[in-house]
């Protein structure tokens, strides 16, 4: 029974190191849009994955909506920051996402059929509770640019919605 | 100077008048009231006006201004794709209060009152 116990502890303590902490300091717009815009990306790359391995087809119907609106709403920042003429800036809690994904990544890449799909969609709840949770404590308040947090407002919505999906579909699973 | 065709013409046109009169009066009382368009504008994931009163046989049209694609869903019922910068529309064929949603932003959420 202990062993057992901790055999689960060890299991979520890694888990809760697989999602990369976001830097406490306030992050600059540059910084901002660099931290939406990989966000965006690394849930493109997890669909992309998904749409390879996937074997149930709610997973991979959700896989193809992650690809397209995450793909939208990118070429939106794109455009935007085009627009104000902002750079995006590379900084630790982007690096800290990308490398995060990285593993996840990989973990996946062992699995298939319905172990993929379960650990896939397990992932996107977490990866969308943990954005959604950034955006609404952290990166908002941050910005300054009206138009940034505008985007940033719009963007959180789509993501709570994607965030309630990936609840569904996980339900749906079990 | 009147011709005599013209003469047959006058004497018809109150015949003509009255069938024109009964034909109308008729027509209000079967036609139904017209069916409506009731246009539904989606944006930045909100449906507006999210609470609608309409009529069986009125269509919904939903008038999406996002970048993303949306549905219309009703859980068990009826489900209508509406794409990114696009329209789609349904005819309202039953009575009833139905709550829809978005099945790719299940956050997304309208009601429609239909009576009869």
């Amino acid at each position: 029974m202990a062993i057992r116990l901790t055999s689960v502890l060890a299991a979520s303590c890694l888990f809760l190191a697989s999602l990369p902490a976001f830097a406490a300091d306030k992050p600059t717009d540059p910084q901002i849009a660099h931290i939406a815009y990989t966000a965006g990306v690394i849930d493109i790359d997890a669909a992309k994955q998904a749409l390879k391995k996937a074997h149930n087809k709610d997973v991979k119907a959700f896989a193809e909506d992650m690809l397209r609106d995450h793909k939208a709403v990118n070429d939106q920042a794109l455009a935007l920051v085009k627009k104000l003429k902002v750079t995006p800036e590379d900084n630790a809690t982007s690096e800290a996402l990308t490398k995060a994904a990285k593993a996840e990544h990989a973990k996946l890449a062992k699995l298939s059929g319905a172990a993929f799909d379960k650990a896939y969609v397990a992932n996107e709840v977490a990866y969308h509770k943990q954005v959604n949770g950034a955006l609404k404590d952290l990166l908002i308040p941050s910005a300054t640019n009206p138009e940034l947090k505008d985007l940033l407002e719009t963007g959180l919505k789509i993501f709570q919605g994607h965030e309630e999906h990936a609840e569904h579909v996980q339900s749906e699973l079990k | 100077m009147s011709s005599p065709s013209s003469n047959k013409v006058r004497a018809r046109a109150p015949r003509l008048a009255s069938a024109l009169l009964i034909a109308l009066a008729l027509g209000a009382m079967i036609v139904p009231a017209q069916a409506e368009t009731i246009t539904v504008t989606i944006e930045k994931l909100v449906f507006s006006p999210a609470d609608i009163k309409a009529k069986v046989g009125d269509t919904i049209e939903w008038v999406n201004k996002d970048v993303l694609a949306h549905t219309a869903t009703v859980k068990g019922g009826w489900d209508v794709m509406i794409p990114a910068k696009k329209s789609a529309s349904l005819v309202l064929k039953k009575a009833g209060a139905v709550e829809y949603y978005c099945r790719f932003h299940p956050n997304m959420k309208g009601n429609i009152t239909v009576s009869p």
